[in-house]
């Protein structure tokens, strides 16, 4: 079961990879979301140079997705590259749940990035967590989108 | 907030239970309020004059305070002054009571005051107009700059009386006050009288705060702030100004609330992605773990009596609101409905848990039994939560936020309060937007 979801996320993944490239010239058509997990390019922010920031997640999920594991990964790269480098990672959610049940589920989703860079060889001591829940949106819209954008987890330099 | 002491004297006139007096039934939506005439109180001619206010239409001030207090239950109608046909100080001695039922009232406050040595004295009376009968009759004594309060305590008297049930007139609304953008909030701790008046600020809005909840004697409030971005409960003490962080965690904590002897402060501890269920004894500092599982146990509220915590999980796969006994044990999840279950609050009368409910998209105020049956949806909003019970157990107050446009623009976040019956929903008046409301219990007992 797991195995072919897994598939299925790789190839939703790619089949979105390539509907991106093909409308980027033409009129943006509605692609941003893949099984209710944000897949664009807006908001995201990079690190370094081919190092994103952030990764998205489902409504209420704190799961990684194949493209969020590729991110975490070029993350745990680059940190390894630059040892003196420590990370916060702060977990959000979107608006459309109680706030305290946010507030754990942005840890949970700080946390599932955490656990994954220290699988790929960063020290849990250069990585701290922070949850903000829903208080800190990267897009203040109350539409679908926006929420997608909201529902992240950021790796921000701390020093 | 100085100290007050009131002096509640009970006069002595007896009225005979015999005879069928005026009641209003409130356990159900009063769709026939009782017309009732709140004539001015009476401003006693040897009165001295004080400098922070006007003392000639203080009667008058009073009397619209509790036509407000009146008015916002839905169970009252209180009739229009200009129809009055007797001068206060004379209803107060002995009204003519077919004249007040002229004007279709069936009930009468009259009161009159005296401010003496730098001291209010209050005197008013509540008479059924139908029996002839006066139904209360108190008077107290009190600082002169307390003359809200003392319209409140007059409000909660009458309620009293008429109800059979303890009023929620003297009590204050602990609550988040947000300014600014939606993705800049800027958020208070602030603190107002339940009409909305004598607003005043706890925090400076330099670090984010949330959820602000009252103990029982209402000095103490705990909340989580993210000072020096490390989100912890505090305790702060509204009286001294003083605040301090509860326990010490080596991670967030958050979702505090009292429990109901005062003595424990219960929360949930989030560690390595995952929230349980704690409770620190505030003498010994003790630290207890309450819920140990691997899924999100938050918002936990205690009965009335703390023998059992209501709490939400996602144990289930989804958010769900459960029921163990304080110590953790015997945990039942009472909800079953379709959608997700949070926010749950034990009702101060214990009989109910208040809780919000989000299905299709959609957020619900509802009401159950502390098993789970009997749900009953209250209100349905594009986003709402965070129930908060009145003392008496008959009306919640939430805060419910409204969508914003691609910019962020037409966002909103108020404060409302239901009856329990499903009537009468508010909005209440705030300085500012708010969110995250706490109901305190009866200031004067």
């Amino acid at each position: 079961m797991k195995f072919n979801k897994a598939i299925k996320n790789l190839f939703i993944v790619l089949f979105s990879t390539l509907l991106i490239s093909a409308c980027s010239t033409a009129k943006k058509a509605n692609v941003d979301t893949v099984d209710d997990v944000y897949t664009g390019t807006d908001t995201v922010e990079f690190l370094a140079k081919g190092v994103p920031d952030r990764i998205f997640f489902a409504t209420n999920k704190s799961k990684l997705t194949t493209a969020s594991r590729d991110t975490l990964r070029k993350q745990a790269t680059w940190m390894r590259k630059n040892k003196d480098v420590t990370v916060t990672v702060e977990g959000h959610a979107d608006e459309r749940g109680t706030r305290e049940y946010n507030l754990a589920l942005g840890e949970r989703r700080a946390n599932a990035a955490k656990d994954y860079l220290m699988t790929y060889g960063v020290s849990g001591k250069r990585i701290s967590v922070i949850s903000y829940g829903k208080e800190r949106p990267v897009n203040p819209a109350s539409s679908p989108l926006a929420w997608s954008q909201n529902r992240r987890s950021v790796t921000v330099k701390a020093n | 907030m100085k100290k007050i002491i009131f002096i509640l004297l009970l006069s002595t006139l007896s009225w005979n239970s015999a005879y069928a007096l005026i009641t209003v039934d409130i356990t159900r939506g009063n769709l026939d309020p009782l017309p009732i005439a709140v004539s001015p109180l009476h401003v006693d001619s040897e009165s001295e004059k004080i400098t922070s206010f006007e003392i000639s239409t203080l009667g008058e001030e009073i009397s619209k305070i509790v036509e407000k207090n009146f008015k916002s239950t839905g169970l009252f109608n209180p009739l229009k002054k200009d129809s009055f046909v007797q001068k206060p100080d004379i209803a107060h001695l002995k009204p003519r009571f077919e004249d007040w039922r002229l004007i279709k009232a069936q009930a009468l406050v009259t009161g009159k005051l005296l401010i003496k040595n730098n001291k209010l004295k209050v005197e008013f009376r509540l008479w059924d107009l139908t029996a002839a009968k006066e139904m209360v009759a108190l008077s107290f004594t009190t600082t002169p700059n307390n003359w809200r309060r003392v319209a409140h305590i007059i409000s909660d008297k009458i309620y009293e009386r008429l109800t059979g049930e303890s009023g929620y007139f003297d009590t204050r609304i602990a609550y988040v006050s947000e300014t600014g953008p939606k993705n800049q909030r800027v958020k208070k701790l602030a603190l107002m009288d339940q009409d909305g008046f004598n607003t005043k600020y706890l925090t400076l809005g330099n670090e984010l705060v949330l959820t602000p909840r009252f103990n029982p004697t209402n000095q103490l409030v705990t909340y989580l702030s993210y000072f020096k971005n490390m989100p912890r409960v505090y305790l702060l003490d509204i009286e001294t100004g003083i605040q301090e962080v509860v326990g010490n965690f080596p991670g967030m904590t958050f979702a505090p609330r009292f429990s109901p002897d005062g003595k424990k402060i219960i929360m949930s501890f989030a560690k390595d992605g995952n929230s349980d269920i704690y409770s620190m004894d505030l003498e010994t500092r003790v630290v207890e773990q309450i819920t140990k599982h691997p899924s999100i146990d938050t918002s936990p509220s205690y009965s009335p009596d703390g023998k059992y915590i209501t709490f939400n999980s996602d144990r289930s796969g989804l958010q769900q609101i459960y029921v163990m006994r304080s110590d953790g044990t015997q945990v039942k999840r009472i909800t079953h409905g379709s959608g997700l279950y949070g926010t749950p609050v034990w009702s101060p009368r214990g009989d109910l848990i208040a809780f919000t409910k989000v299905r299709k998209g959609r957020f619900y105020i509802g009401v159950m039994r502390s098993d789970g049956t009997g749900e009953r949806l209250l209100t349905e909003n594009f986003y709402q939560e965070a129930p908060s019970w009145s003392p008496n157990g008959r009306v919640l107050i939430f805060y419910r936020e409204t969508k914003s446009d691609s910019k962020g623009k037409g966002f909103s976040a108020k404060l409302w309060s239901i009856d329990i019956t499903g009537y009468n929903e508010r909005r209440l008046k705030t300085e500012t937007d708010a969110s995250d409301p706490s109901w305190s219990s009866l200031l004067s007992k």
